[in-house]
């Protein structure tokens, strides 16, 4: 692979007395989505807010865009082009929607042109605009977390698990406007456990378990080979 | 013009309009509508109590700060003047010398201990606020050839500030220093207050609410999270100074038990509660009714125990010497009906 937009070489991250990641070795290709994948409790969160600076790894490095950021502080990352959006969904809820996108675009003022087309990926943020964003409903709340990641041009998007415990009609609209930010040619990271999800925005697929990555390849190759899926992951994606 | 004023921040509730317009007229007219020493006294610190709760509710409400250093710099503020008025003689110049580097050394000090420990948690924060309070106090006391010990600082103003000043009289009430001391407390208030509201309601005020919802989140979008709450407590630290300037001013004493004292720190904290953290406008309705309370529950006790004379027990349930009892109670009562304080609660609608 030529020029990833991140690298992960033998990241260990401890939280507690825990040792989570044992030797993360991850590249992100520049462009395209590379869907994080495993069993739960193998580390693919963690290696999300390793990567963001949540956690501070104990060993290794994180090369992004060129840049060692191992031990950048979190807003710095944050600054140099990688956004993230929570599994929790983190949005601000004492705030309206409009002041959570505002803040978002910390770099400079809410592009209208920016606003106008994340409107069309997630209609309820223009009808909800001045509401309270602790009001929204749940598919509402995770609409504009990923609108929140998506208010400024971002080099790389982590995503964890965004369509979980949401509705059918929700999950589409999602995977609707991850396929518009993948169109755009931006680099995402994404945690799913909705297969149908991943296979359908996945290029390349890092498979995690115990603290490492297991197997890296093409979405195709895991999404053709069901005796691989029940090896890796201890199921299959037709099942899902 | 008046949302402008407001930075566009509405009460959101009539009750709410009513009870604050209220409080401005008669704060406004006080001199006017409520003639006497005392009730100009209970007026001008309901004023002064506003400003130093609305710059708490800055720290607590809007950032999610825990600091019980708060009268450390109410203190260092009314320290300023005092000593300015002191050593360069009675002056507006001293006094506005002495205000202007009170509020820089409070902001300095909240500067210092910011930096050195606003990376912490919030829980050591806290201890590290109260253990240099409580130093600062300490020093105030021992310091007794510059600060006047605890015995304090008495200083004379300028004479325009003075009962002895007169200078007409307007719809009957003649117009003295004392007047004019207050309508300076007053007006500097209000332009505090004012002040704190366009902080609370401009950009950065939202990234200090992000910061109190969500310090990992503020975080992940780019927005350096112990400098947003370091320029916080400055902030914050420099108008209580102010506060303190204007309550020197007013009083022209300066004591530790005046200003420095950890009761009135647990004051703030309790009309802040009262009123309702993180709306400004809670400082207002906290403020007033505590410091009317602190002033008349006791005189109004002692009305209630004299009606009540004949009967069994309730004189002595309402003996002017219960009021902290009966004060405790009502506060007691008000967080437990109001847990979102009385504006959350009116804004509520309910």
């Amino acid at each position: 692979m030529s020029d990833p937009v991140l690298s992960l070489r033998g990241v260990c991250t401890d939280i507690a007395q825990y040792h989570i990641l044992q030797g993360v070795d991850l590249d992100v290709p520049r462009g395209g989505v590379t869907m994080l994948l495993g069993r739960n409790g193998v580390g693919k969160t963690t290696t999300l807010r390793t990567i963001i600076g949540h956690w501070q790894a104990r060993e290794g490095t994180i090369t992004f865009d060129g840049a060692d950021i191992t031990r950048l502080p979190v807003p710095a990352r944050a600054r140099a082009g990688i956004g993230f959006v929570p599994e929790d969904m983190g949005i601000f809820s004492d705030l309206t929607v409009e002041e959570n996108m505002v803040l978002a675009a910390a770099s400079g003022p809410l592009d209208p042109a920016r606003r106008d087309w994340l409107f069309s990926v997630f209609p309820p943020l223009q009808t909800f605009w001045r509401s309270s964003a602790g009001t929204l409903s749940g598919g509402q709340k995770q609409m504009l977390s990923i609108a929140r990641a998506m208010a400024e041009d971002r080099t790389l998007y982590l995503i964890d698990e965004p369509t979980k415990g949401l509705a059918p009609a929700i999950i589409s609209t999602m995977a609707g406007a991850l396929k518009e930010l993948k169109a755009q040619g931006a680099s995402i990271l994404l945690v799913e456990q909705n297969f149908a999800v991943a296979r359908a925005l996945g290029d390349t697929v890092a498979i995690m378990d115990d603290g490492r990555i297991v197997w890296t390849g093409a979405m195709a190759t895991l999404a053709g080979d069901a005796a691989l899926q029940e090896r890796l992951m201890g199921l299959s994606m037709e099942a899902h | 013009m008046t949302m402008h004023l407001l930075s566009g921040d509405r009460p959101r509730s009539v009750v709410l309009t009513v009870l604050l317009l209220a409080i401005l007229a008669a704060l406004a007219l006080a001199p006017f509508l409520f003639p006497g020493v005392r009730s100009l006294e209970t007026a001008a610190r309901i004023c002064i109590f506003i400003v130093l709760v609305a710059s708490y509710d800055l720290l607590l409400g809007y950032t999610g700060i825990v600091s019980f250093a708060h009268t450390m710099f109410f203190g260092i503020g009314a320290y300023g003047v005092a000593l300015g008025l002191t050593h360069m003689g009675s002056t507006p110049g001293a006094m506005l010398a002495g205000t202007l580097l009170g509020a820089l050394a409070a902001a300095v000090l909240a500067l210092a201990i910011g930096l050195f420990s606003l990376r912490v948690r919030a829980i050591f924060f806290a201890m590290i606020t109260l253990a240099v309070a409580s130093a600062v106090a300490v020093l105030v006391s021992q310091f007794s050839a510059l600060t006047g010990g605890e015995d304090g600082l008495n200083y004379k103003i300028p004479r325009a500030l003075t009962p002895a000043f007169r200078l007409g009289e307007v719809a009957g009430l003649k117009i003295t220093g004392k007047v004019l001391n207050y309508y300076l407390v007053f007006f500097v208030s209000l332009a505090l207050f004012l002040l704190l509201l366009r902080v609370v309601n401009s950009p950065f005020g939202r990234v200090l609410e992000a910061i109190r919802e969500n310090e990992f989140r503020a975080e992940a979008i780019g927005y350096k999270v112990v400098w947003y709450r370091t320029i916080a407590t400055c902030l914050s630290a420099a108008v209580a100074a102010l506060a303190g300037s204007l309550f020197a001013i007013w009083l022209r004493y300066v004591g530790p038990d005046t200003t420095l004292s950890f009761e009135i720190m647990l004051d703030i904290l309790l009309m802040v509660v009262i009123g309702g953290m993180g709306t400004m406008y809670g400082a207002v309705i906290g403020a007033t009714i505590f410091v009317l309370a602190q002033n008349y529950l006791q005189a109004l006790m002692g009305v209630a125990a004299d009606a009540t004379a004949s009967l069994p027990l309730l004189p002595q349930l309402f003996d002017p010497d219960r009021w902290l009892l009966w004060l405790g109670l009502l506060f007691v009562l008000s967080v437990y009906f109001f847990p979102t304080g009385i504006v959350g609660r009116l804004r509520a609608g309910r």
